[in-house]
């Protein structure tokens, strides 16, 4: 049998006194598209930004392709943030550097790739992203969804085996969400795993492989998204999900 | 990994360039607005200026200090005196101003440092910023000018000229160093948290993406305190080295003459106010950005 791309087992995460993941488990296969879902607090965030190793859990495992120990306490993040990409709600790219700048970045520091060689990646998924005029343009002056779409290429040229995304399109004008979601989209089309925290329920309905519900810090509820979409075990999840359409 | 998206991109709100409408009744009325304010303001400028100076040429004393202070026969014959010292405060501003960006910028990373290992090093910083920024300027200028040569330590220079940049390096890294940090503590976590995230190590993260954010918004505050470095460099003069103040005051005394102090005030205002004006011009387009809220 073999291992999970991402193993999650039993983490415990705490807050000072605020507990947010309560001995969540959870994994992810190769090439399967993952969609969170759960209330504001439920600990969707948390979730991804441990797995980038982005904050130390209190208990528990996350294990990488069954091999690298993300939350091992000597483990070299690093090497963890090298094969794992995260895209943050707030796009948080570097506002002083080009796109071209933000993408080739860690390709050169990290990787150690020419800068030639990085800008020439750079360029090929700028372009297969539709942003190809503009690589040589100031962050701020694209919208956010080019500039969502740009922090996705940026995680993307480090060529990792997984990719987080943490409420990706909760910042943008609803009129700017599609062009985001199509970028998913496509990744998951081509292979890509994907874990991902949303609140954009059509999206998960439709792209999913799995949906997991997260509810007092654990999965309470997960399946494909027929069925936790449709036929619900949990009264919770039932209620969560009448909550959210009702909006 | 090849993906294609067809989005289209979306197309801004482009409206054919029309001219924009403003009301013909508003356009006038705002039109006589500015000029009135125009002659308003040239009047009270005018009314305060004459006033003052009949007020002035009117006080009893003014003759007496006109004569000590506004000579023109000795301005010109003391200016080029005073502005050959004057070289000297501009000589000691250039030495000082490099080694105290670098000297503040690594007290400011060392305060920044978490690690264990850095800790004496951190401590040594927090005491010197607060040590040194608490000793006012002049005292610290004679404590070092007068005192270190005093020791007669072999090998170690006694020009007092040298000490008193010293003092001023000492005294203006402690502020500066402060600078530095604000500017660092001002760039948000996330951005950290995206190039950590991306790979990068601790170093790479400040090097690459917190310091180049950071040093661009201290350069106003920096631009300030490099103005008020250059007077201060007038404050070596208490320890004896001939700069432009005490230039003004050596000409003063053989005459009974102010008016080389007032060569020397002409002298430094003419340094400093092409940088105010330059700081403020920074200012003013930092703030315009933000205004524009380039939000990433």
């Amino acid at each position: 049998m073999t291992s999970p791309l991402l193993a999650v087992e039993t983490v415990h995460k705490a807050y000072d006194d605020n507990a947010v993941l309560r001995g969540l488990d959870l994994s992810v296969d190769a090439h399967e598209v993952v969609v969170l879902i759960g209330a504001s607090g439920s600990g969707k965030s948390t979730l991804l930004r441990c797995v980038n190793g982005l904050e130390p859990i209190d208990a528990g495992r996350i294990v990488l392709d069954g091999e690298l120990e993300v939350t091992a306490l000597d483990a070299d993040l690093d090497v963890v943030r090298r094969r794992v990409g995260i895209v943050f709600q707030s796009f948080n790219l570097f506002p002083h550097r080009r796109v071209i700048d933000n993408i080739t970045l860690a390709p050169r520091k990290v990787l150690g790739k020419s800068k030639t060689d990085a800008e020439q990646h750079a360029h090929e998924l700028l372009t297969s992203f539709g942003l190809s005029d503009k690589a040589n343009d100031y962050p701020d002056r694209l919208s956010g969804g080019q500039q969502q779409r740009v922090a996705i290429v940026r995680a993307l040229a480090m060529d990792p085996e997984l990719m987080l995304f943490d409420e990706i399109t909760s910042a943008l004008d609803p009129q700017l969400v599609g062009e985001v979601l199509d970028v998913v989209r496509g990744l998951s089309e081509a292979g890509m795993t994907i874990l991902m925290a949303t609140h954009e329920m059509a999206f998960a309905q439709e792209s999913a492989d799995r949906v997991c519900f997260l509810d007092g810090g654990v999965v309470l509820e997960e399946g494909p998204p027929e069925q936790v979409f449709g036929e619900a075990r949990e009264s919770r999840t039932r209620d969560f999900l009448a909550r959210v359409r009702a909006r | 990994m090849s993906v294609t998206t067809d989005q289209a991109e979306p197309t801004p709100t482009t409206t054919a360039a029309a001219a924009p409408y403003v009301d013909p009744v508003r356009r006038g009325a705002l039109r006589r607005r500015g000029r009135r304010n125009l002659v308003v303001s040239a009047v009270s400028l005018v009314v305060v200026v004459v006033s003052s100076a009949v007020v002035i040429a009117n006080a009893s004393g003014w003759p007496a200090v006109q004569a000590a202070f506004f000579n023109p026969e000795e301005f010109r014959q003391y200016f080029p005196d005073v502005l050959a010292a004057f070289w000297l405060n501009i000589r000691m501003f250039l030495v000082a101003e490099p080694v105290i960006l670098v000297l503040a910028l690594g007290i400011a990373l060392i305060r920044g440092t978490r690690s264990p290992v850095m800790f004496p090093l951190r401590l040594a910083a927090t005491v010197y910023t607060d040590v040194f920024r608490g000793v006012p300027t002049i005292l610290l200028v004679l404590l070092l000018g007068l005192g270190v040569p005093a020791l007669n330590i072999s090998g170690i220079p006694t020009d007092p000229v040298i000490w008193g940049v010293v003092a001023l390096i000492v005294s203006y890294s402690a502020y500066v160093a402060e600078v530095f940090r604000a500017g660092i503590e001002s760039v948000h976590p996330s951005q950290r948290a995206a190039a950590r995230s991306l790979g990068l190590s601790s170093v790479q993260s400040s090097r690459y993406v917190i310091l180049p954010q950071a040093i661009r918004r201290v350069v106003p505050p920096l631009l300030n305190d490099f103005i008020s470095l250059q007077k201060d460099t007038a404050l070596v003069s208490v320890i004896g080295p001939i700069e432009a103040l005490r230039q003004a005051q050596i000409d003063g005394a053989e005459n009974f003459t102010f008016t080389p102090y007032v060569i020397a005030a002409v002298l430094f205002i003419a340094l400093t106010v092409p940088m105010t004006r330059f700081a403020d011009w920074l200012n003013a387009r930092a703030a315009r950005e933000r205004g524009a809220g380039g939000s990433a």
